[in-house]
């Protein structure tokens, strides 16, 4: 057999392997997709985002468990984002060659791959044994130390990706080394920075574990950050879990539209990426 | 190795009082790794200074020297001296943005910042001076003649400095780094990633900026070294080899080394 047409075949395997593990992947994502939309599009109803979570046998909808999905996860972002976002410009930009440098990276890491019931049953000891009860703000809490790591990796990802001649150029001109990071460095990487804060929001959006250490669930209507609050996925866990059907409908209802949020704050990380730089 | 020079300019006033930059047995560390030894050579005001010699001789490194970029990475240092305006700027208390706004300097790859053209200019200014809005626009515009680029971009200033080609993205950092008005030019290969055509444009505006700068240029290209520069240093190295007027470099080299490096028998 010629060289040639070894090469040939050889290239051939690879591709077909290739193709046929993306293809192994995509089914599975197609078909938790198409369970998902068969069982879920029947609970999308007014009722859905009007009414709160049902007692067994009545009539209901999710909105408690929305509004607090919504509630906890802005307010760790509120929190996580500045804070990941400075930690990954120190670990970019100002710990370079530094022992330090060294250890807080691998921390991170760390943090970043820890279990999230570890960091739900962290917090759990820390606010809910201190303060006495459940409240929204433990929940915010824990799922701001799972943003945390994102956002600190991908800032620093990104800004390991600006060339330093950018740096030297800005650095050049006179430019003080936080005028060069805010004005040339965050410009240049802006585009993943925003895409990782989104990315550290739909992670947590479907988070479930850490809430269910700390802002536990709420039947009713709250929207006191102290007490106890709905969200979608501990509602979820608790419908689906369930022997009745009209909760396991809600269940479903409430998974399609985690899964169709994260699907859109994807694709505007993508859209606001684009947007927001001067990329030809 | 003696530094050979026949053209001592420590004798001739004129020469003397045109020196911009005295460099004095500088010696520069990557870490352990001695990159420079001991040079000591001066650049002269309102005239060219070329750098050549083989890769890795010190030549790029030793312009960093001049303002300091090199302190942006641990490790990078340097000793000796040199004196700018009476001053040496390798002291520790040396301000080093106030020091570099003084400098300009201009890479090898061009390196537009991510912003409009017009910001792109602006940036450097408003570092250092509060314009009013029309002050500015005329310092950028006046920057952007400088550099022989408004013609071209004067109906996009908006538009990102990335939408440019490669040779008016680097006349865009030449017209950036003119704009903050300094005292002395460090180009490092700004012509070595562009065209025929770009490059001759860019030497056609260094033999324009020479008439206000000290001009110091690193160069590979020998042809460029011998048309646009007034004093040529070649490096070998790490060390200064010969410095001397370009023509006598060029025509009569003191040093046998000298002479075949630029004759292409070696390097």
């Amino acid at each position: 057999m010629g060289l040639y047409a070894r090469r040939r075949i050889a290239n051939g395997l690879v591709m077909t392997l290739s193709v046929a593990a993306t293809g192994f992947g995509l089914l599975w994502l197609v078909l938790v997709l198409w369970t998902l939309l068969s069982n879920g599009v029947a609970a999308i109803t007014p009722a859905l985002f009007g009414q709160m979570t049902p007692p067994p046998g009545s009539a209901g909808g999710l909105l408690n468990a929305i509004f607090g999905s919504v509630v906890m996860t802005l307010v760790a972002t509120l929190i996580g984002t500045p804070t990941g976002i400075l930690a990954g410009t120190f670990l970019a930009e100002y710990s370079r060659g530094s022992r330090f440098g060294e250890v807080v990276r691998f921390i991170n890491d760390i943090l970043l791959s820890a279990p999230s019931i570890i960091v739900g049953l962290f917090v759990y000891e820390l606010m809910v044994v201190n303060m006495g009860h459940f409240s929204a703000w433990a929940g915010a809490v824990a799922l701001a130390i799972i943003v945390i790591p994102v956002v600190v990796r991908t800032t620093e990802d990104m800004l390991n990706l600006v060339p330093d001649t950018l740096r030297e150029a800005a650095a050049a001109l006179g430019s003080p080394k936080w005028k060069v990071i805010v004005m040339v460095s965050y410009r240049a990487a802006i585009q993943g920075m925003v895409t990782g804060v989104m990315l550290a929001v739909a992670r947590v959006a479907g988070e479930t574990a850490p809430l269910l250490f700390t802002a536990l669930n709420n039947q009713f209507w709250s929207t006191n950050l102290n007490a106890p609050m709905a969200n979608l996925p501990v509602v979820i866990f608790q419908f689906a879990m369930s022997p009745y059907a009209d909760w396991q409908v809600l269940a479903w209802g409430g998974a399609l539209l985690i899964t169709i949020t994260v699907l859109f704050l994807n694709i505007g990380a993508r859209a606001l990426a684009s947007w927001g730089t001067f990329k030809q | 190795m003696p530094l050979a020079s026949r053209n001592s300019f420590a004798t001739d006033a004129e020469a003397v009082s045109r020196q911009k930059v005295q460099i004095r047995n500088v010696d520069f560390f990557y870490g352990a790794f001695r990159a420079l030894k001991n040079i000591t050579m001066p650049l002269h005001d309102k005239r060219v200074t070329a750098f050549i010699g083989p890769s890795g001789c010190g030549k790029s490194t030793l312009i960093r020297v001049l303002n300091r970029i090199y302190e942006l990475y641990p490790g990078h240092r340097a000793t000796g001296e040199v004196i700018i305006a009476g001053e040496n700027i390798l002291a520790p208390r040396v301000d080093l943005n106030l020091l570099r706004a003084k400098i300009g300097m201009v890479f090898q790859k061009p390196t537009p910042f991510p912003m409009s053209i017009y910001d792109n200019i602006a940036f450097g200014i408003r570092l250092y001076e509060r314009l009013s809005r029309s002050d500015l626009d005329d310092r950028v515009e006046s920057a952007l003649r400088r550099a022989a680029l408004w013609d071209e971009v004067k109906d996009k200033l908006r538009q990102s400095g990335l939408s440019l080609s490669g040779g008016q993205q680097q006349r865009l950092c030449i017209a950036r780094a003119v704009a903050v008005q300094p005292e002395i030019l460090l180009l490092d290969e700004p012509a070595s990633a562009l065209d025929p055509l770009s490059t001759q444009r860019i030497e056609e505006l260094i033999a324009e900026l020479k008439a206000d700068y000290c001009i110091a240029i690193v160069t590979h290209n020998m042809q460029q070294a011998a048309r646009s520069s007034d004093y040529t240093a070649f490096m070998y190295l790490g060390e200064l080899i010969e410095f001397d007027e370009t023509e006598r470099i060029f025509t009569h080299p003191a040093q046998k080394h000298t002479e075949d490096y630029i004759t292409g028998r070696f390097g």
